[in-house]
């Protein structure tokens, strides 16, 4: 327990779907913490509810058919979860921006990309048209896009994937918020312009002093980029810790199968080429989760206990948290 | 730039479009059996063939088909769409006398039907299980089943003779004085009725389509990102939202021109509104070839005049639209 508050605090927040096949249980007592100038990763398949722990920050749980059930998220120690929607709009693009997947969908078709940035600015900093407009140009060149002045008159079908995903992050960043939450920002880009926009964060971050949740797949990226790490599967944290302890000494099998599927390009590759490893099977439905640990179904090394309880997320050898029986000791209670 | 060209290309496009319309309509009543001199004939209570063929001869209708087209196509492009027999009056004047109150009641009901079909798809799609959303439905049910005539004389029933709140038709009270306010007010006052009949077919369309393109795009990444970036959510439904959803409607109305035209005729005869719609029914009655032409002629003009000007509208409200 530290003595100040984190800047971002996420402390048991549990969010639940009403769907046809039951209630799913899409985030199980998550929490997660994130200190200015830190970028925390967050990893995990798809469906195991990294999306949803961006939305429920935001304040987005999409009502009905999601409820945040219980927990609290703080940002500077204000709780956000009831907050009333007027308030919690004023913090949504001012002091928590967010870049979305979806570049290509996420910018509205039918307003310029100028008008869009400069759009959060008038909203939250009261600037007249001209100054919001002024701001807009000057976050384009933020991003590194050339051109700046006739950039921001071009509507987002004129720009390429790329450059759209730096107009999202001029609009997330326009307002300096405290926290920047980036939901696999660059999943649906080409690997060179991945390269950038990582690039182009990390910049971003130095200059701005900015907190990142960096929401993404990739095991490469959060090794490169990330300060600490939280696992997620099936709708809770399993592995949480600093990026060198977690991916040195990864304790959960979720993780160290996540970690052992990053392919590797090898300069001179041996004749016998290693089998790429796969994690077995998939992510369970969340309506159907059973007693015990969602990933014993998957898992390589279950107890009996994996199957009638769920580990709780406590702290291994190294420091770093774990939610698993056979990490933490084996059978013993 | 391109946005004149494009207007420019679609002007052209029109011209062609209503010289063939003008041919078309004019070989089709050449085709009809039946001309004026029929009329005349019968109104004088018959006459042999000699004077039947005196009388076409002085409408020109005993040339042939090809002389009888060009003589009619030369006189529209000097503005020139013949005489009415019946009403004893130049066609053209005839047309433009009862256009602007065809154009009144036409344009008023769109603008009802768009304006408030909109607001109320959106309504609707906002809260999916609220009473707006049965509203439309409703109606939707109710402007689809009920043909205008019948709503015109159920309004009849209900506002002139039961509670007698509006006039029963006509466009201006004669006994009314006063400057061009009062009259204005007096022809609004008028064009209640009406304008409600008309609009309620259209109003039942507008609403459902503005209901499920809003429905579509409030599920959207962008109104997502809008709402991230902290946009109230009247602007996220109301600006964000709306502009994209409005395409559908707009290009709907453009298409819908031509049948609210001919939902107009019913309308007038039903109200006796002065408008084109009541000189259609009497000229035609009258076997008038000149008037009929003069008439299609006129609504032809207006709806590609309409169709160019949603093609424009379009293109401002959606930037993604080119030029084509």
């Amino acid at each position: 327990m530290s003595m100040t508050d984190p800047l971002l605090s996420v402390e048991d927040i549990v969010v639940d779907f009403q769907t046809r096949a039951g209630k799913a249980r899409v985030l199980d007592h998550v929490s997660l913490e994130v200190e200015s100038g830190e970028i925390l990763g967050i990893v995990g398949e798809s469906g195991c509810g990294k999306s949803m722990t961006a939305l429920s920050i935001m304040g987005l749980v999409p009502d009905p058919p999601g409820r945040v059930t219980s927990g609290s998220i703080r940002l500077d120690g204000v709780e956000l979860v009831g907050m009333d929607h007027e308030r919690l709009r004023r913090i949504r693009g001012k002091d928590i921006g967010m870049i979305f997947q979806e570049p290509m969908s996420s910018l509205n078709p039918v307003f310029t990309v100028g008008e869009q940035i400069a759009e959060s600015v008038r909203l939250h900093e009261n600037a007249s048209p001209r100054a919001a407009m002024d701001r807009a140009i000057a976050m384009l060149r933020a991003v590194e896009i050339p051109e700046a002045e006739l950039r921001a008159r071009a509507y987002p079908h004129q720009l390429s994937g790329g450059m759209r995903q730096r107009v999202m992050i001029a609009i997330a960043l326009a307002c300096r918020p405290r926290v920047l939450i980036a939901d696999e920002p660059t999943t649906a880009l080409d690997t060179t312009v991945q390269a950038q926009i990582f690039d182009l964060l990390q910049d971003l971050q130095s200059d701005m002093g900015t907190a990142i949740i960096l929401i993404t797949h990739d095991m490469g990226a959060i090794a490169e980029l990330a300060d600490t790490v939280a696992v997620m599967y099936a709708g809770r944290v399993v592995e949480k810790g600093t990026v060198e302890t977690v991916l040195s000494s990864p304790q959960h099998p979720y993780t160290q199968g996540l970690i052992t599927c990053v392919p590797h390009l090898e300069p001179d590759p041996p004749a016998e080429r290693s089998e790429l490893m796969e994690i077995p099977g998939v992510v369970p439905a969340l309506t159907d989760l059973g007693r015990g640990c969602a990933f014993a179904p998957r898992c390589r090394a279950t107890i009996d206990r994996c199957g009638v309880e769920k580990p709780a997320l406590l702290p291994s050898e190294d420091a770093h948290l774990t939610a698993c029986w056979v990490a933490q000791g084996g059978a013993q209670r | 730039m391109s946005l004149w060209r494009t207007i420019a290309t679609r002007i052209g496009y029109g011209v062609l479009l209503l010289l063939a319309v003008l041919v078309l309509n004019f070989t089709l009543i050449s085709v009809a059996p039946g001309d004026i001199a029929d009329s005349i004939a019968g109104d004088m209570g018959g006459a042999d063939a000699e004077v039947m063929d005196e009388i076409r001869a002085r409408y020109g209708l005993d040339q042939p088909f090809f002389v009888q087209l060009w003589r009619y196509m030369s006189g529209v492009f000097t503005l020139d769409l013949g005489y009415s027999y019946f009403f004893n009056t130049p066609v053209t004047e005839l047309v433009l006398e009862r256009l602007p109150a065809t154009l009144l009641l036409v344009f008023s009901s769109q603008i009802i039907a768009i304006a408030l079909g909109t607001l109320l798809g959106v309504m609707a799609a906002k809260n999916p299980t609220g009473i707006v959303n049965v509203v439309v439905s409703f109606l939707a049910l109710f402007g689809f089943a009920a043909p205008v005539f019948w709503t015109g004389i159920l309004l009849i029933i209900a506002f002139v003779s039961v509670f007698p709140i509006f006039p029963v038709g006509g466009m201006q009270d004669v006994t009314v004085e006063g400057g061009f306010f009062i009259k204005a007010l007096d022809v609004l006052y008028h064009l209640i009725l009406p304008m409600i009949t008309l609009s309620s077919i259209y109003l039942a369309l507008y609403s459902r389509l503005a209901r499920a393109s809003m429905q579509e795009v409030l599920g959207a990444d962008y109104v997502r990102t809008a709402r991230a970036k902290g946009v109230p959510e009247r602007s996220v439904l109301y600006k964000h939202a709306l502009k994209n959803a409005l395409g559908p409607v707009i290009t709907v109305a453009g298409l819908q021109f031509a049948s609210v035209i001919s939902g107009a005729v019913v309308v007038e005869t039903v109200f006796s509104w002065p408008g084109l719609g009541t000189l259609a029914l009497q000229s035609i009655l009258a076997r008038d070839t000149p008037t009929i032409m003069g008439i299609l002629f006129y609504s032809s003009l207006v709806v590609i005049a309409f169709n160019i000007l949603t093609d424009i509208v379009l293109r401002l409200v959606d930037p993604r639209i080119k030029a084509g």
